[in-house]
């Protein structure tokens, strides 16, 4: 069976690739593109650790078919930041101590962004509610939720800090 | 020198971490993260049953496939003859750690590695694990800690004698040791006491569950050489495990440690490592593993789970003038469950005359247990502190008073020996008693829980190097992979002693040949051991920039003074001249001697236990049995926050991991032998809905043998939440809770059940 | 190398014909949130994935005489976003809210729900209370079907080899109805149902059921309507006594097994406790009054 041709457009770039039907998105990202930011840490969809936002919604990469990607934008931990300049996200955990080994901070963050790309003003339960699918086994989720809701309020403009 | 009574810049700030930008912007390398040219992905084959002998193993289908390039069992790896190791943390045998590698002659776990493969690609290895024929003799097998310690239970291991019992058995059982610590008369104890409370507790093996599976990448060179790269809380465990089961020298293996995704005392023994080598070793070529999900939970070690009886007699008072205990802790298929820490930690809080534990090391046909934050105390502690509390009921006392009356204080001398110094749990129940949630009202239909918790804390051997740059910034590197902000706090401490900005230094963790040996990340031994080097590397090289400036400036060097990163003349006897700062003596240090650097290795001894009391409101849903968390607080004597913010950060984690001890977590197993929720769908771990926001309160009492008072910090906060969750529960539904987990059909059958 | 394919067809003929062409296993795609995982662990070992998205209105969702038709492969977050489905069927749209977390309702559907059978589906007890139908279409055909007719066991459904579903239609909704689901689950998120429970109603001017549609997951080999317990409802305010009865009722209907995520007993005691709770925010919200999304 001849391997399956994908166009799409990765992190803003135009991006093509081969994948044998089997391979997830996030085989092909980690192990065809080298996109090594988003994680494996179940491959069912558990824990969110290789969490990206295709074509507008935040999604398991392990719960997609890498030729599924075909015509599609996606985006990974890798396009979040612009150029040398971290999302606000990025960086308010790094302010707020939200990470300890950092393992699923890359499905983190790419979650966070969607949460506040589609809801500005999220309530505290409403990021713990919309957080639920990213597994974090460190920090018992206080100093995310805290820099979840800091980087929110600097969106909006209201950060005093 | 000592910087406890100092006024420190660095120290006790929230500076961003060094490698944080890489761990935000997905640039970290995790194990799993490297590739190599021409590299092999390695699988393993496991055991479907959890006790069976291994009659025969026929790879040659497997070893036929096209694509395959190594098939290993076994027969690869050389017979090793039983050696205590003291490598990772807690008991380990090397025999034992090679036969849970790969099993040889029975496999005694669903699980239990057989054979590997390596292969070019991920599902060619799938296919050739496919084709091996295995040809078992499935044998009776026993899950449960109690049953595998009845006579008529199938023995694991025929050459298994009971440990410490005289005399010495002559038939071989499950029972692997049998601790037993006595201090006073327990009986005589009893038979003074007014009231006596009695339980009898179970608790649930859990797991670690980092989120990042096993993972490594090895290569066997032809002349020997062998490059590691693995996620691990030790790369000089690796090397050490890894040399011992392939036969190799150590200086043959160099390890690189990744970043890892979470470790939690999980890592702190090797799965994969050994396999990846004996692979490559076969065929010549890079082999890189990583575990599913399904066989972290099926093959890689939980903590203990265990049946408890216990029994605490006390005067009318509160005084407590006896406590008995007996603990079996199961160990999985070899010996070394933490019960002796399970032994130590339950009592060793409180000041009592009269003690008896006895604690039994059990062996059963489930993965071998790992150490998994301050092993063995959160299981003795969830029955003592659940008694206590039944005590503070039966006598009308308040939790918190009936702790104060009791607690260990400086010169009380623990059942299991050790006299306690500089310790701290005073102070937290002081902080207790004045923190506003345990002043607050309890809500209409809450209940609140208190419980405390204990861990002695380890120091041991660490190496770390500071090298001033040409330019005058700073490199620390260290042998401790960083499990959850150490690279911030060993910066900090090296900052704080040259006195400058800890942007100025870069901290990182060396591989196993470019830094002095370093035991492993754990017990919560990092930022005491190896800060306590990095201090003094970073001292040695004050005195050698003080010489330096005396050099230049030639004066004594008594003469010298460094304060804020610059040399002083030291008074005005000493001379006028303008202060030399780190750039300035860096760039000339060709003429002062050569490169400014300074390596130090120590054994750190007076770790200085912790102490951690924790408040938890919960609410029950009497209907579905459901528990919530309302509200929960966690106090702990800290020693010194070197970084805040990751101080805060293990205690809100220790807790939550405790919150889902308490609740949900569980091995289920069916009456095969296997388990039957190898995932995070039914391995239930919190979730961030599940827990309300965890407020770390830091009690600082410093611990005089570090340079900045800096106790453990990792292990207390996991201790308490069991009990202090259970203690609510008891409060909120009038219910005591027995049974880990404290799972929503339980509670509600125990709510059924007493209300007939 | 691998002998699975893949095919995305543009039309429902197209589909048709790979499905009943396919010389072994074909597995429909449309959320792959349970197939992929199922892929994954070796359990389904499909030789021909025919992806439905890209089918003319398997994704979308409008409204046809006051008949809401939501396309197969729908995911869950735009059902979720879509004002007028919320407040004909809230009971629907938050039972597919409930399956799994946000990244899962990026991708998963009705369809994908129903057609997995499992009797633990959370949208499905919901659906089967709404009294939906699916469009199912094949090789013969087209035709439509009550929902409950497409689970017919676990795992198992009433579909033939080179049949797919189109779409799913609600039917009109008269004035005073209302749904609620509501199911149990040991942490706040995450879990598969312990129990579920979807109710619909429909209510006169005085409060009184005049119609009922109760559904029960995870309490048998499907999801499974009860019509005692909609007929403890019908006549009724829902006062003491008709919750008592729809309690026993819901429990009477039980006929669970113990696994790794309930009991017997426990199950039978939870779906007592959840029809109760589901037919008052139902019957609230028939009269009007808000509630908030129940998780």
């Amino acid at each position: 069976m001849a391997k399956n041709y994908v166009t799409t457009t990765i992190n803003g770039e135009q991006t093509e690739f081969l994948c044998e039907t089997q391979q997830t998105l996030l085989d092909v990202l980690r192990d065809v593109i080298g996109l090594t930011g988003s994680k494996e840490g179940c491959a069912s969809g558990d824990c969110g650790a290789c969490s990206v936002i295709m074509n507008g919604r935040l999604v398991c990469s392990c719960l997609v078919l890498g030729v599924e990607a075909e015509g599609a934008t996606i985006t990974t931990i890798e396009g979040i930041a612009q150029g040398d300049k971290l999302h606000p996200v990025q960086q308010k955990f790094l302010e707020h101590a939200a990470l300890q080994c950092g393992f699923c901070t890359p499905g983190l963050i790419v979650a966070s962004k969607a949460l506040l790309d589609e809801n500005p003003n999220p309530t505290e339960t409403e990021a713990r509610y919309w957080l639920a699918g990213n597994l974090c086994r460190c920090t018992g989720y206080d100093k995310i939720i805290r820099a979840v809701m800091d980087a929110a309020a600097e969106l909006r403009g209201e950060s005093v800090g | 020198m000592n910087y406890i009574d100092t006024s420190l810049k660095v120290v006790g700030t929230r500076p961003i971490r060094p490698d944080g930008v890489d761990k935000v912007t997905g640039r970290a390398v995790f194990a799993a993260d490297t590739r190599a040219a021409g590299m092999l992905w390695g699988k393993v084959l496991r055991s479907p049953h959890a006790h069976a002998r291994i009659v025969s193993i026929d790879t040659s289908k497997a070893e036929a496939l096209a694509g395959v390039h190594a098939v290993v069992t076994a027969a690869d790896f050389p017979e090793i003859v039983s050696e205590e190791a003291f490598v990772g943390e807690g008991p380990m045998n090397f025999r034992d750690l090679s036969m849970n590698c790969m099993a040889r002659g029975k496999a005694l776990y669903e699980g239990h590695a057989l054979a590997a493969v390596a292969a070019t690609t991920q599902e060619i290895a799938d296919r050739a694990l496919a084709l091996i024929d295995v040809q078992y003799d499935v044998l009776p097998h026993v899950i449960d800690v109690e049953a595998a310690m009845a006579d008529d239970a199938p023995v694991l291991h025929d050459d298994l004698f009971t440990a410490g019992v005289d005399p010495a058995p002559t038939k071989p059982s499950n029972v692997a040791k049998v601790v037993t610590f006595r201090k006073g008369d327990a009986e005589a104890g009893f038979a003074e006491a007014d009231v006596i409370v009695e339980g009898r507790y179970t608790t649930q093996p859990v797991h670690q569950a980092y989120i990042e599976p096993h993972a490594c990448m090895a290569t066997y060179a032809p002349d020997g050489q062998v490059s590691i790269h693995s996620s691990s809380q030790g790369h000089f465990m690796v090397r050490a495990y890894t040399a011992k089961l392939l036969g190799l020298n150590l200086s043959n293996i160099r390890v690189n440690p990744a970043e890892i995704g979470g470790g939690f005392g999980g890592k702190t023994l090797v799965y994969l490592e050994p396999v990846a080598v004996a692979l490559s070793r076969k065929c010549g070529r890079t082999v890189k593993m990583q575990m599913t999900r399904e066989e972290v939970f099926r093959a890689s070690g939980p903590t203990s789970g265990a049946a408890m009886e216990i029994k605490i007699g006390a005067k009318k008072d509160g005084t407590i003038v006896a406590a008995k205990q007996i603990l079996k802790y199961q160990a999985g298929a070899f010996p070394g469950s933490p019960i002796g820490p399970g032994c130590m930690c339950g009592f060793a809080m409180y000041d009592l005359p009269n003690v008896d534990v006895v604690g039994y090391d059990v062996v059963s046909n489930r993965p071998k247990v790992a150490a998994y934050r301050a092993p063995g105390a959160p299981i003795t502690s969830f029955a003592v502190e659940c008694a206590l509390d039944d005590l503070a009921l039966k006598l009308d006392l308040d939790p918190l008073t009936l702790r104060e009356k009791n607690a260990a204080k400086n010169g009380t001398k623990t059942h299991y020996g050790p006299t306690h110094h500089n310790i701290g749990f005073t102070a937290v129940l002081d902080a207790v008693k004045a923190h506003p949630h345990w002043k607050s009202p309890v809500k209409e239909g809450q209940g609140r829980g208190l419980a405390c918790g204990f861990w002695f804390n380890i120091g041991g051997e660490s190496s770390a190097q500071v090298h001033v740059n040409e330019d005058g910034t700073v490199t620390a590197a260290t042998g401790s992979p960083d499990i959850g902000g150490s690279r911030a706090s060993i910066g900090m401490m090296v900052a704080e002693v040259l006195g400058v900005p800890p942007t100025t230094v870069r901290t990182i963790v060396a591989d196993t040949a470019s830094i002095g040996f370093t035991f492993l990340t754990g017990g919560s031994r990092v930022t005491f051991a190896t800060g306590m080097a990095a201090t003094q590397a970073a001292e040695k090289v004050v005195e050698d920039l003080k010489r330096r400036a005396a050099q230049t400036w030639e004066i004594p060097v008594e003469a010298v003074e460094w304060k804020d990163g610059k040399a002083y003349p030291a008074g005005s006897n000493a001379g006028a001249f303008e202060p030399l700062d780190l750039a300035t003596l860096a760039l000339k240090s060709p003429r002062t001697g050569g490169p400014i650097i300074a390596e130090v290795s120590v054994n750190a001894q007076g770790a200085g236990p912790g102490f951690g009391a924790h408040i938890c409101d919960v609410s029950v849903d009497r209907e579905t049995g459901q528990v919530t968390i309302e509200r929960y607080t966690a106090v702990q004597d800290v020693g010194k926050a070197i970084h805040p913010s990751y101080v805060e950060g293990q205690i809100q984690g220790g807790a939550a991991q405790g919150i889902g001890w308490a609740l949900n977590e569980e091995y289920i197993y069916n009456d095969k032998g296997q388990m039957e929720n190898p995932g995070f769908l039914d391995y239930r771990v919190p979730v961030a809905s599940d827990v309300p926001m965890i407020e770390a309160v830091l009690v600082e009492v410093p611990n005089p043998r570090h340079p900045f008072g800096a106790r453990g910090v990792g292990e207390v906060p996991i201790i308490p939440p069991m009990a202090a969750i259970g203690n609510a529960i008891r409060r909120a539904a009038g219910v005591r809770m027995h049974d880990l987990p404290m799972s929503p059909p339980k509670l509600r059958a125990a709510l059924d059940a007493a209300s007939g | 190398m691998s002998g699975l394919s893949y095919a995305a067809p543009t039309s429902v003929d197209e589909a048709v014909k790979l499905l009943a062409g396919a010389s072994g296993l074909a597995k429909v795609l449309s959320g792959g949130t349970d197939l992929l995982v199922q892929m994954r662990s070796g359990r389904v070992k499909p030789d021909l994935i025919v992806d439905t998205k890209k089918i003319p209105g398997l994704i979308g969702i409008r409204e046809e005489n006051g008949s809401y038709v939501i396309g197969a492969a729908t995911p869950g977050a735009m059902v979720e976003a879509h004002a007028g489905m919320k407040a004909a069927w809230p009971g629907v749209v938050e039972a597919l809210d409930l399956i799994g977390s946000t990244q899962i309702q990026g991708r998963c559907t009705l369809a994908g729900n129903l057609c997995n059978a499992s009797p633990a589906a959370d949208s499905v007890p919901a659906l089967f209370a709404a009294g939906a139908t699916a469009v199912i279409v094949g090789g013969k055909g087209r035709r439509e079907v009550p929902v409950e007719q497409v689970p017919v066991g676990p795992g198992r459904t009433s579909l033939g080899k080179d049949e797919f579903i189109l779409e799913f239609r609600l039917p009109p909704r008269p004035a005073r109805s209302s749904d609620a689901y509501l199911r149990f689950i040991p942490r706040t998120e995450m879990d598969i149902a312990v129990v579920g429970c979807g109710i619909s109603v429909t209510l006169d001017d005085k409060g009184v059921c005049t119609t009922a549609r109760v559904a029960l997951g995870a309490v048998a080999p499907t999801v499974v309507l009860v019509p005692d317990a909609a007929q403890a409802l019908v006549g009724h305010k829902l006062d003491a006594d008709t919750l008592a009865k729809l309690d026993a009722a819901a429990q009477a209907a039980a006929k669970p097994i113990n696994d790794k995520r309930g009991t017997i007993e426990y199950r039978v005691k939870v779906a007592g406790v959840l029809a109760r709770r589901v037919a008052a925010i139902a019957f609230d919200r028939a009269q009007g009054f808000v509630n908030g999304k129940a998780h």
